[in-house]
Order: structure tokens, then C-alpha cells, then sequence
């Protein structure tokens, strides 16, 4: 009932509002750097914030598929949104890094080489780009099966992200932790066999 | 204390530093006895009870014993220190502290001639620092220093900013200040003051000794794994601040270089 309720506003909703009301918060946060919002240190708070909803939207975007098998609740449609827009923080994450915080590009460059967590950042932007340009109808037609091969690269990626929070910080802090507990909890649903096919493989 | 005796640049210099504003520096701090967030010292420290507050000296001292901040300073003259202050995130700011030198401090309480080094200890107090509910560092804070590093003129036993009592998230009511060091080892709200002849364990090494190094000091040639301490960047300056090149000593080489003659600070960080 509630499912099925669900279900049917999710097919009236259209795509555009993930667009919407994902990507508001992204000059919002940057006019609130601007103009004192984000405290005295307004470049590492806007770089914070970006790289916290990216993984926010990560954990929405593993979200997807274990919610419609375990509960039947169906927000597919919304996935390539969801992924697209995790990109577009992602990136916006790493060009705060790279022009407002670093500045210096021997530096930048040093720093991606010598730093476990950039390393591991950098890692998972350069997973994510594959994935961003094939989101859109015209790659799926064209790549076919190796779509769904490519887009597991989805997992890596936000594996990456999690080890990436968890490794700047200082000490044990359970922020970081809880992000990568839930993003494990998620891919691991992934690996509980499914009934039908046990079933078809014994028939 | 006596001003003049502070050789050199520092205290001349320290006139041409513009201070950071009182609310930046009351609104971003590491404490993390109050939280991790740079916001939580000041939002969490407002419950901290820093009236009385006793501080027990001893280990190599002729004088041990528990006292009143009041006494620990009474016939001290309260001065204006206006020191940069450098964190090891590679973030920094200048700070017009009040306070006392430090060796002082340690005269009257009659160091021992066999003393070597000096501990720190930070109040641990869980019901009114809820940061010390959760294990992200162990608790107590502890940090320490070379004896001739806490007997150094420019070493600070602080009060206050601004000519304000310390505020809570700043260290209340009484903090070390070594400006030629990372901020982590200007402990925050003191409780005891040990003289030992041997090395203290400090809180940050302890946790990792591949990052954090007793010394400590400020160095631009030596990396801190996870932040490049080549540059700075000066908080407050809003969302375009450029960086700027970190000092050898945080810009007081010419008053501490002397102190670690012969070390190699590669090692020795």
C-alpha cells in the first residue's frame, strides 16, 4: 500500500526537481562564503561542505538499488540524476581545493603524489569521470552490456570517498566513520544472493 | 617579566602584525575537549567552570603544591604578547595574547637543578566537556617541553586576548603559549605543571609518532604527511585569501635557532 503510494508519486515527480533542488545549495554555499557565512575560514568550510554532500549523495545514489529490491520502492528513474549531480559536487569540491586553497600547482601536484587522503580523492574523481560521461541515453545504446560493467566502477568510487573523509581527519572522529559504515552496509546488501535465481538455477 | 630582555625582532616586530579580529579568533579553534568542528569550543566551553581553578606544580620543585591562578601569578606583571600563531592544518593567525612568561612562573615555584623538561596536563572534567565523552584523542591532553624551550622569554603562561579574560574555547582561564611551535602544543586550560628529567609523553605523538614529533616546531622544509607546511593561509581574509610562505620557526629564527644548534630537525621534528 504505502509502496505503491510512494511509487506513484515517484513516477509523477519529475527529474528536474533532483536537478533543482540538489544543485541550489551549491552557490548558495558559495554566496554564503562571500559574504561571512561560513565563518573566518570560509574556503576550508565551502570545501568541506561540497565534499560532505557529494558523499551525502553517494550514499543516496547506492540507495537506490537495495531499496527497490528489499522494498519494492522504485526511484530508478532519479539514478542518473543522483549520479550526475554527485559528480557536479565532486567537482566543484576539487576546483574549491585546487583555486581557492592550494593556489600553488607544484604544490598541488606534490600534494596529490605524497598524501595518502589526496591520492585516494583524486582516485575517486578519476573513477567518477568515466561514469559522468556516459550518462546519458546515447552511451547507454552504444556501450550495451558494457554499461552496467563500467558503472560498477560506482562502487570503487565511493569506497575511495569514504577512506578519503576518513583519513583527514585528526584522531578518531565517527563522522567519517558513520559515512563509510553506512556506504560498506550498502554495497554489502549487494551481495546477498537473490531467491529467483537460486531458483532458476536449481529448476 | 621584564620586556627588554626579549632579544631582537620579535618583540620589535611584533608591531607590525595586524591581529587577527577577537571573533575570529574566539570562533574557529581546535579544542577538541569541546568537539572536533572548528565551531564547537565556542559553541560547548560557555558550561566550563574556570572559577576557582587550582593548578598543581611539582615533580623537580623546591615549591610543590596546588594553587589558585592568583597565586601562581601574584607579584607577576600581566603583559601584551602579539605572537602569529601557526596550527599544523597549515592555517594561521596572530593573536595579541595577555599573560606572563613562563619562566616566571617556574622561578617561583624553584626549578631543581636536575629538572630537564617540563609536562602539561589539561583539566579533564567529562561533564562539562563533552568532547572527553568520546574517544577521538586519549584524555587527559598531555604536552611538554625542554626545559630551556619553557624557561625561553617568548614562552607565554596566557590569560587573556585583547586585554579580555582567556575565553572558555580559547583555554581558560590559563594556557601555554610558544609561538615557534604548532599551535597543538600551546595546551589549553592547565591543570598541572610537572618538572621530570626525562621526556614527557605528549598527547598528539603519542596518538601518531610518524606525524607529530615532540618538537614540533614550525618548519617548512619538513612535511607534515598529510599537510605540506611550505605555505599558510591567515584565516579571516574571506574566500580569496592567498597563502603565504611559512617562516622557519614561524618567523622567530633569530630568538629560538639557538636552542636546537647541532639538532637535525629532520629527525628531531
Amino acid at each position: 500500500m504505502i509502496v505503491d503510494r510512494l511509487n506513484g508519486w515517484a513516477r509523477k515527480l519529475p527529474v528536474w526537481c533532483v536537478y533543482t533542488v540538489y544543485l541550489l545549495p551549491m552557490p548558495y554555499f558559495f554566496y554564503l562564503g562571500l559574504t561571512g557565512g561560513l565563518g573566518a575560514e570560509p574556503i576550508k568550510a565551502l570545501e568541506h561542505e561540497y565534499g560532505e554532500i557529494a558523499l551525502q549523495l553517494v550514499i543516496i545514489g547506492l540507495a537506490i538499488t537495495p531499496l527497490r529490491r528489499f522494498t519494492g520502492i522504485n526511484l530508478i528513474k532519479f539514478r542518473r540524476a543522483i549520479g550526475l549531480v554527485t559528480f557536479a559536487y565532486v567537482l566543484a569540491h576539487l576546483l574549491v581545493w585546487l583555486v581557492l586553497d592550494v593556489q600553488i600547482l607544484s604544490q598541488i601536484w606534490a600534494d596529490i603524489l605524497k598524501r595518502t587522503y589526496i591520492t585516494v580523492g583524486m582516485a575517486a574523481f578519476v573513477l567518477m569521470l568515466p561514469l559522468a560521461l556516459t550518462s546519458n541515453n546515447w552511451a547507454v545504446r552504444r556501450m550495451g552490456a558494457n554499461w552496467r560493467t563500467l558503472h560498477k566502477l560506482t562502487y570503487g568510487a565511493a569506497i575511495l570517498g569514504g577512506a578519503h573523509f576518513i583519513w583527514l581527519v585528526k584522531g578518531i572522529q565517527i563522522e567519517p566513520l558513520a559515512y563509510m559504515a553506512v556506504i560498506l552496509l550498502l554495497l554489502g546488501l549487494r551481495l546477498i544472493p537473490k531467491r529467483q535465481n537460486r531458483k532458476s538455477v536449481a529448476a | 617579566g621584564v620586556a627588554g630582555s626579549i632579544a631582537g625582532s620579535a618583540f620589535a616586530a611584533q608591531d607590525a602584525l595586524v591581529p587577527n579580529s577577537f571573533e575570529d579568533i574566539t570562533s574557529y579553534n581546535n579544542f577538541y575537549e569541546f568537539g572536533t568542528g572548528k565551531g564547537d569550543p565556542a559553541a560547548n566551553a560557555g558550561s566550563l567552570t574556570t572559577d576557582p581553578w587550582e593548578i598543581t606544580v611539582d615533580g623537580l620543585v623546591d615549591n610543590p603544591g596546588t594553587y589558585s591562578v592568583a597565586e601562581l601569578l601574584d607579584g607577576l606583571d600581566i603583559e601584551e604578547r602579539i605572537y602569529r600563531f601557526r596550527c599544523v592544518e597549515a592555517w594561521a593567525m596572530v593573536v595579541p595574547w595577555n599573560g606572563v612568561e613562563l619562566r616566571d612562573i617556574l622561578q617561583k615555584a624553584g626549578v631543581q637543578s636536575d629538572a630537564k623538561y617540563v609536562a602539561f596536563e589539561t583539566l579533564y572534567r567529562p561533564e562539562e566537556m563533552p568532547g572527553q565523552r568520546l574517544p577521538s584523542i586519549p584524555w587527559p591532553y598531555v604536552e611538554g617541553l625542554r626545559l630551556d624551550e619553557a624557561m625561553h622569554p617568548l614562552t607565554l603562561m596566557a590569560t587573556g586576548i585583547y586585554g579580555k579574560p582567556m575565553p572558555n574555547q580559547n583555554g581558560a582561564p590559563i594556557r601555554l603559549v610558544v609561538p615557534w611551535k604548532y599551535g597543538f602544543k600551546s595546551i589549553k586550560s592547565i591543570v598541572k605543571i610537572t618538572l621530570t628529567d626525562r621526556e614527557p609523553p605528549t598527547s598528539w605523538n603519542t596518538i601518531n609518532a610518524r606525524e607529530y614529533g615532540f618538537y614540533s616546531n614550525v618548519n617548512p622544509d619538513v612535511d607534515h604527511p598529510r599537510w605540506s607546511q611550505a605555505s599558510h593561509r591567515v584565516i579571516g581574509g574571506g574566500l580569496f585569501q592567498k597563502r603565504e610562505p611559512t617562516l622557519m620557526f614561524n618567523g622567530y629564527e633569530e630568538e629560538v635557532a639557538s636552542l636546537y644548534a647541532g639538532m637535525d630537525l629532520r629527525k628531531d621534528f
